[in-house]
């Protein structure tokens, strides 16, 4: 793991939206083969910071590196699978048509329709105008999008808000399936019990990095029980500021803990 | 530009428009009834429809594919799908050259469908052959769904999309000789008349009525239509960006 590059490296990221700065100076990195939780209050920054993974973001400083190429590289169109917050598929076409639209311009094969269909479990709705489907069916569909070119990378803003809780350990499931097979994922959620299905973790908030490391390691930094408890613990601290020093799995200001 | 990914964009459109069986009977079926109903106002007088029926062959398509592109296109801009479309391996020229092409696709099944009636069955006088007809008005409703796909953009709703029809498309309207023609216009208005696109369409049709081979006015005509047309995709695609704030 120590000798892998990061899948995700970013430094002094800075983006400034309708006036505003949203991430003053993030900086972060993702490893590779793992499933990464991006968690945090909303409006804390998570789709911007996806955004500006993805390259399609405008940004104002720092560098976002994604598999070793400056994001929205020409040649990380085909590496890197996005699932936009809103379900981004089209409404008054089935889920099939959906589908064989999008493999068509990834340039997939015809059978990846079946498998995503499978993966997101929505086989028997394969022939239902996705603008008859519930929210959750939807968001599933745009899911399985993002699943069709076998991306490396997957970038998944909220994949999981509005499913039931069977159906969340299931994508969960796959999610850790897709990272056993050597793919990255950022999950970004801002359902806090979702943090413990994480490999790791990236607490943001107002634009700015809390924490990251394993879940484990955070509830021993914080001593909290569980992940709200420390995320909110973390906020509490008084005269926090964000800190960064390299190769530690959890860092905080005044603590630093192993895994 | 990969031609797969511009006929899958043309596939989508066409199949998204299949089942939206009220935007299809606009783009075809209700030119055909304002022109008809054109013919039985002027009742009998042939001589005022063979001087309308032309400018409106020309204007029916143009302005039912402005007003149907500017909203898909912003629908495409504001469900997500456009963002997402733009972080995939899909050059921008794909995309609007696809919506071009289904969109030329139904111009032409309505172009057909129009010179059909007012020549076949209302009698509309045409020297021209009916195929350099069909052509100038698949044209005039390329150069219609080029400007759409161009203004979409400067609309955030589809409420502002529709607002672009009364800004951009009535004046012209006004000024494309069909109600006086452009060369007895004040000087300053033929002069803005000059720059219209829609001037030349209502032009060209003119020519194939009373000509019946290509004349060189028609050439010129077309010529302009065609690189208005080209002029907007590419003022389009200038509008599509990758990276957005
Ligand atoms: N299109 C936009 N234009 C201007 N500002 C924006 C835009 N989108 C988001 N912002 C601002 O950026 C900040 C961060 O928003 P962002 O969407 O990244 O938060 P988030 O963490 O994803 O929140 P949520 O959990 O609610 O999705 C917010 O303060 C918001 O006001
Ligand atoms: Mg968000």
């Amino acid at each position: 793991m120590a000798n892998k590059s990061p899948a995700v490296d970013i430094s002094h990221l800075r983006v400034v939206r309708g006036g505003r700065t949203v991430l003053p100076d993030l900086s972060c990195t993702i490893p590779p083969g793992q499933v990464t939780g991006l968690l945090g209050p909303s409006g804390g920054g998570k789709s911007t910071l996806i955004r500006a993974i993805v390259g399609v973001q405008k940004v104002q400083g720092g560098t976002v590196e994604v598999l070793g190429q400056p994001a929205g590289s020409a040649a990380l169109r085909r590496q890197v699978g996005y699932v936009t917050q809103a379900p981004s598929v089209y409404a008054d076409l089935t889920v099939t048509e959906n589908l064989r639209f999008f493999a068509r311009v990834l340039g997939a094969r015809t059978a990846a329709v079946g498998t995503v269909l499978d993966q997101v479990d929505l086989g028997h709705y394969a022939d239902s105008l996705v603008g008859r489907l519930s929210g959750g069916q939807r968001s599933r569909v745009s899911l399985a999008v993002a699943l069709l070119g076998e991306p490396q990378l997957l970038v998944l803003d909220e994949p999981t808000v509005g499913l039931d809780p069977v159906l969340r350990r299931d994508l969960w499931a796959l999610f850790h399936d897709l990272a056993a097979k050597g793919r990255t994922l950022l999950v970004s959620s801002h359902v806090m019990d979702e943090a413990d299905r994480c490999d790791r973790l990236l607490l943001l908030r107002d634009g700015q990095v809390l924490a990251e490391g394993t879940p484990h390691a955070l509830r021993e930094a914080t001593g909290a029980d569980d992940i709200e408890s420390a995320f909110l613990a973390l906020i509490n601290r008084v005269g926090w500021q964000p800190d960064r020093q390299n190769g530690t799995p959890v860092r905080t200001r005044d603590k630093e803990v192993a895994p | 530009m990969t031609p797969r990914v511009t006929l899958a964009v043309a596939g989508r459109v066409l199949a998204q428009l299949r089942r939206d069986h009220r935007t299809v009977a606009m783009l075809l079926v209700v030119p055909c009834v304002l022109l008809a109903l054109l013919w039985w106002m002027f009742d009998g007088n042939a001589g005022i429809f063979n001087s309308v029926g032309p400018p409106l062959l020309a204007i029916f398509p143009f302005i039912v594919m402005f007003l149907v592109t500017s909203v898909t296109t912003l629908r495409e801009r504001s469900s997500g799908t456009l963002e997402r479309l733009l972080s995939m391996p899909m050059g921008k020229a794909d995309l609007l050259l696809g919506y071009a092409l289904a969109f030329a696709a139904v111009a032409l099944a309505q172009s057909l469908l129009a010179v059909g009636l007012t020549v076949g069955a209302l009698g509309m006088d045409v020297q021209g052959s009916v195929l350099t007809l069909t052509v100038v008005s698949v044209l005039n409703a390329v150069l219609g769904t080029a400007l759409g796909l161009f203004v979409s953009a400067f609309a955030e709703t589809e409420f502002q999309a529709v607002q672009f029809m009364p800004a951009l498309v009535l004046p012209q309207l006004l000024l494309c000789g069909l109600f006086v023609p452009r060369d007895a216009l004040p000087a300053v208005l033929e002069a803005v008349s000059d720059v219209l696109p829609l001037s030349y369409a209502v032009a060209a049709m003119r020519e194939v009525q009373a000509a019946s081979s290509w004349t060189s006015d028609l050439v010129l005509d077309v010529s302009v239509i065609g690189g208005s047309a080209l002029l907007a995709l590419m003022l389009g695609a200038a509008t599509l960006r990758r990276r957005t704030a």
